[in-house]
């Protein structure tokens, strides 16, 4: 008999495993449910960045690639990022392309993190910057962010979040779940604290181009900020790629060099088929992304609006594809909010509490989802919501 | 045309049944303002109408359709329009095209039966006067039509649930 508690690390052991997991179970029975669950776009891989996959596997270019990724594909990084978002990085040595965001997260938290830095995380946000810190033997602190201040990280928050032992600042911004934003003069506030402190910040800007009425801004934007950030991105998101495990990180070449390393080791070269597509997805695919947003746009009005009428707070999201109402006032838990509307409605939202505690009394919908679909989960929750009342 | 009225547009161009409300929100305008757009671009025959769009092979409604390359003798005055409307006039006639390059009108018609559709080309088409010839192109399948692609593509099976 084997004790797997004496094999499996402590670090391993400790991380807790998603409370969403229950949930999946329930869904997975029903024939009829609505998810709003899904963080990712619902349209396929626009077709000319499909053909190009495709054609590179005609020709048989199958091999391993250069380990920071193919030259052309970070070429064409670097001249997206400079035309859309005025971030300048040298190709050579300044990016490397990854499998997915994700692995550029994992890639640039072990990178930097030594036994007991902290890493400072505002909540809620996307549930994998703890468990990396964490394996990375890092310490994750959050900083709980509020609806009032729209879920922005002001200067005080982050100074009070700060310790002798403080290493970087996590940026997750336009936020999953809560489509909160950070506009240059919010990032212009935080510059001189982290200065200060010499903090490294990691900035995920994985939902860059879906913002509504303004631009998206990097931390990187801001010159004395630019050599102590990494910018994450990647192709999931804004061309709906999320099935190609496509992404890369940009920064100082000192970091991205270190990070190269660990890629090189753990990875060895993201996968040869989505560079080819993501070099046509770079090249010629800026069209695709402004249609899918205006697309996401009108979906989102439609949705926030729906709640609203229905009675529920609805913070205004400025940015990526989900909404973050307020369920506080139903008198539910975040997590009895969505259990009940599942199994009552047959509706499949995510309980805000999974984004960190600071998320709880909110819950998290998808809006790309079609608008057939988003008509009647609003339905499904006006129904709940009365029953509700009548108890 | 205002910005807004395009986006109303576009909007219902993807599918017209799409309620004022919906539109509203979509457009972040009012109510009002969504159904007195519509009605203005209906008055202003930028809106001409509604329909569904049919695959017909799915039904026991048999036809054919066929697509005409017609040339013409353009006439004095009235250039290409009379002798299209001439053409345009007849209920088999689905649509009608003025084209530039090799010939002049394109011409899409349904009819029940083969016969009918050849019928309509000897007897009605080609006798028109200033019609100098017809090509006529049966359609065999359709794939796409207005942006909606017939046979639906298979859904991925195994997801992910929750991201």
């Amino acid at each position: 008999m084997i004790d797997y508690s004496q094999v499996i690390s402590q670090r391993v052991q400790d991380i807790k495993p998603s409370g969403i997991r229950k949930f999946f179970d329930i869904l997975e029975n029903m024939t009829d449910a609505i998810s709003l669950g899904v963080g990712e776009p619902d349209f396929q891989t626009p077709w000319h960045i499909r053909d190009a996959g495709i054609y590179s596997l005609e020709k048989g270019f199958t091999k391993y690639t250069s380990n920071a990724g193919m030259t052309d594909v970070r070429k064409e990084i670097c001249s997206y990022l400079s035309r859309r978002f005025d971030l300048r990085y040298n190709p050579d040595d300044e990016v490397v392309v990854t499998v997915g965001g994700s692995e550029a997260i994992d890639l640039a938290i072990r990178c930097i993190t030594n036994p007991g830095d902290e890493i400072l995380i505002p909540e809620p946000s996307f549930v994998c910057y703890g468990p990396i810190a964490s394996l990375a033997s890092g310490v994750p602190v959050p900083i709980p962010l509020v609806a009032d201040n729209e879920f922005r990280l002001s200067p005080e928050q982050l100074e009070a979040a700060i310790t002798p032992k403080t290493k970087a600042l996590v940026l997750p911004f336009p936020s999953n779940p809560t489509g909160g934003i950070m506009e240059l003069e919010d990032l212009q506030k935080l510059v001189p604290i982290l200065l200060e402190k010499d903090i490294i910040v990691l900035s995920d800007e994985i939902y860059a181009e879906l913002t509504y009425g303004r631009h998206h801004v990097s931390m990187a934007n801001i010159p004395e900020m630019r050599d102590r950030t990494i910018v994450v991105n990647g192709m999931s998101k804004c061309y709906s790629m999320t099935g190609w495990r496509l992404g890369y990180a940009c920064g100082p070449r000192e970091l991205i060099g270190q990070m190269t390393k660990i890629h090189q080791y753990a990875i060895m070269s993201a996968p040869t088929t989505s560079q080819y597509a993501a070099i046509e997805a770079l090249r010629n695919g800026d069209g695709d992304i402004e249609a899918m947003k205006e697309e996401y746009d009108g979906r989102r009005r439609f949705l926030v609006s729906g709640l609203r009428k229905l009675g529920l707070d609805c913070f205004e999201p400025r940015g990526a594809f989900y909404v973050f109402p307020s369920i506080k006032s139903t008198g539910l838990s975040s997590e009895e909010f969505c259990e009940r509307l599942l199994v009552e409605q047959k509706v499949a939202c995510i309980a805000g509490n999974a984004f960190g505690e600071s998320g709880e009394g909110f819950v998290r919908m998808c809006y790309a989802a079609s608008m057939q679909n988003l008509e009647e989960a609003l339905r499904r929750i006006e129904l709940f919501l009365d029953s509700l009342k009548k108890a | 045309m205002d910005q807004r009225s395009n986006k109303l547009l576009k909007l219902l161009e993807q599918d017209c049944t799409m309620s004022v409300p919906q539109l509203a929100a979509m457009c972040d305008c009012t109510e009002e303002d969504v159904a007195l757009r519509i009605e203005s671009m209906k008055d202003e025959g930028v809106i001409l109408g509604y329909k569904a769009l049919i695959n017909w092979e799915k039904t026991d409604n048999q036809s054919v359709e066929a697509l005409i390359e017609v040339k013409i003798t353009p006439q004095r005055d009235k250039g290409f329009d009379r002798i299209a409307e001439r053409i345009y006039q007849y209920e088999e006639v689905e649509s009608c095209y003025l084209m530039s390059g090799g010939y002049d009108v394109t011409v899409i018609i349904t009819g029940r039966t083969l016969r009918e559709v050849a019928l309509f080309v000897s007897r009605k088409l080609s006798t028109i006067e200033g019609v100098t010839s017809t090509s006529t192109h049966f359609i065999l399948k359709k794939y796409k039509q207005q942006n909606v692609i017939f046979e639906p593509r298979e859904e991925q099976k195994e997801r992910l649930i929750f991201v």
